[in-house]
């Protein structure tokens, strides 16, 4: 009897990683069917036309427009050090009239649309996830459900649709402020003002560039679909909205980076040019 | 009066039917097996210690929470395990006052009282403002259409809670705990607007409360959960003069006797 205990102490030990990676699995299983069922329920009243366009319009400014300047400031700087590093590099090589493509091609297609929704996960998932989770822990939703109105139709349906319209003219938005960041650089660094724009327009596409945008529709779906989720499912007070929030930023941006990866696959299959 | 736990028919149909409800959780079982039913126009308190079950109960009554087990039936129509859509049907017959009012932060006290008429009975502009001039004249708090709920006082809020409850015309109020928290004076308010609501409009009432006194003013009909269950069921008389020690601990509020206090 007393031999057989360290052989099972050992068996417990070795079983703990399995378990634990079955737990993670299970956990994300139930997660993405919790999702997956906010989503049906969701596209039901897209489906239905039971969209209120003052509400949308009012999340569209939230998530949208007041994301602006946030997300044309980190794409400028962005794409400045991308320049102030391969401007000089490639005049050491007789290449400056690559700086704009290399500018371009990173922004257009990576550096736009992934620090936009990693800014709109940080600045309007967060946002969302707490107000939501708020309504929770203060008996808002019920209040929502006993005055027969959806929280679905009334808070999830216009935050979702914001984040599908709006990511996209964000990404828009970022290109330019980056591309005047690079080029601002570039000139200054020695790479004579018309190369830059020749650079782009040689080497880039506007597919590169529609691309981008199609990507942050995929990011802006996860964004707005996990602020919600974590908001609708809060528990616990104000420690419970503290947690929902940090959960939807950490979540969002973690989806939005590993979604980027797949979609830049499936896009541009590796291809620079 | 002829309401009581064991008849849920009633001669004339009863506007809430309660029939053998559970409810459950992991590890606990909150409601094992709850039965009543109310008619219509009456006020039913319903009281007990907290955590034996009397919010719950009420989640379930506005189809908020699903029983595990048993149904409900809301004049006449039974509401476990309808759909979200078919329960909202059933709840434009009914109102729901929270325990903390509720009120949505973003929305003035006019657009709060105004949201279920916007949302749900889309009526003109004009009318909407009447109904929610008449509404908070009703609930006393005229006066406070263009301020937030933060600006609120608790009682103003639960006030503002019943004028918005009030706004969509409802069959069925359901209050719960609307004066805790509250001084005795806007107690006795609440209480009489409660009384007044049910005089003027006819509503049938369940308000979940503490408040022994509050309780014994203002209902019609008295029930008591203890740990999940109906203990008590009865006239505001039968209650008061109940030899039930449970009862009796609960309504002269004495540490001592069956029901244990947790005292640290």
């Amino acid at each position: 009897m007393t031999a057989t205990q360290p052989n099972g102490a050992v068996a417990r030990m070795a079983l703990t990683p399995i378990i634990l990676v079955r737990n993670v699995l299970a956990d994300a299983l139930v997660y993405l069917g919790e999702v997956s069922i906010l989503v049906a329920r969701a596209a039901r009243f897209v489906c239905q036309g039971a969209i209120d366009p003052a509400d949308l319009i009012q999340q569209m400014a939230v998530i949208g427009v007041r994301s602006v300047p946030i997300a044309a400031l980190t794409t400028f700087t962005s794409a400045a050090v991308i320049a102030l590093y391969f401007s000089n590099f490639l005049i050491q090589y007789g290449a400056a009239s690559l700086t704009g493509a290399v500018v371009a091609l990173s922004l257009s297609r990576e550096l736009a649309p992934v620090l936009v929704g990693v800014v709109v996960a940080a600045r309007a998932g967060s946002a969302i996830a707490a107000e939501i989770g708020t309504m929770k822990v203060t008996e808002q939703i019920d209040a929502l459900r006993s005055l027969a109105v959806s929280p679905i139709q009334y808070l999830v349906v216009p935050r979702v649709l914001a984040c599908l319209v709006m990511l996209p003219i964000l990404c828009l938005v970022a290109d330019c402020a980056g591309l005047l960041g690079g080029y601002l650089i570039a000139v200054w660094q020695g790479v004579p003002s018309s190369t830059f724009p020749d650079s782009i327009r040689s080497f880039t596409e506007p597919r590169d560039f529609y691309m981008g945008m199609v990507k942050t529709i995929v990011f802006g779906l996860i964004v707005a679909l996990i602020g919600c989720h974590e908001g609708l499912s809060t528990k616990g007070g104000a420690t419970g909205v503290g947690r929902a929030t940090t959960n939807a930023v950490v979540i969002s941006i973690v989806l939005v980076y590993i979604a980027n990866f797949f979609l830049a696959y499936v896009m541009f299959g590796g291809r620079i040019a | 009066m002829s309401t009581t736990a064991s008849d849920v028919q009633g001669g004339d149909r009863p506007a809430i039917v309660v029939d053998d409800v559970r409810y459950r959780v992991p590890g606990k079982e909150i409601l094992k097996g709850v039965t009543l039913s109310v008619e219509k126009g009456a006020i039913l308190s319903v009281m007990g210690m907290s955590g034996c079950g009397k919010t719950t109960l009420l989640h379930c009554l506005g189809g908020l929470t699903t029983p595990t087990s048993g149904q409900i039936t809301i004049c006449g129509k039974p509401i476990v395990g309808l759909r979200e859509r078919e329960l909202n049907e059933v709840r434009e017959s009914m109102g729901m006052v929270f325990q903390y009012a509720a009120l949505f932060d973003s929305l003035t006290v006019f657009e709060n009282v105004a949201f279920g008429l916007r949302r749900r009975k889309r009526l003109p502009e004009k009318e909407i403002r009447r109904i929610v001039t008449e509404k908070l004249a009703l609930a006393a708090v005229s006066g406070t259409e263009n301020m937030y709920p933060a600006e609120l006082s608790g009682g103003m809020a639960k006030r503002v809670g019943l004028a918005r409850a009030l706004a969509m015309e409802p069959t069925i109020l359901l209050y719960d705990e609307p004066t805790s928290g509250l001084d005795p004076i806007v107690v006795s308010v609440i209480d009489e607007q409660i009384m007044r609501t049910r005089d003027q409009v006819g509503v049938t009432s369940i308000v979940v409360s503490h408040n022994v006194q509050s309780v014994f003013r203002m209902s019609d009909h008295v029930a008591m959960l203890h740990e999940g269950q109906l203990r008590a069921f009865g006239t505001v008389d039968e209650i008061r003069n109940s030899t039930d020690p449970t009862v009796r601990q609960f309504i002269e509020g004495r540490t001592t006797g069956p029901i244990e206090v947790a005292t640290r």
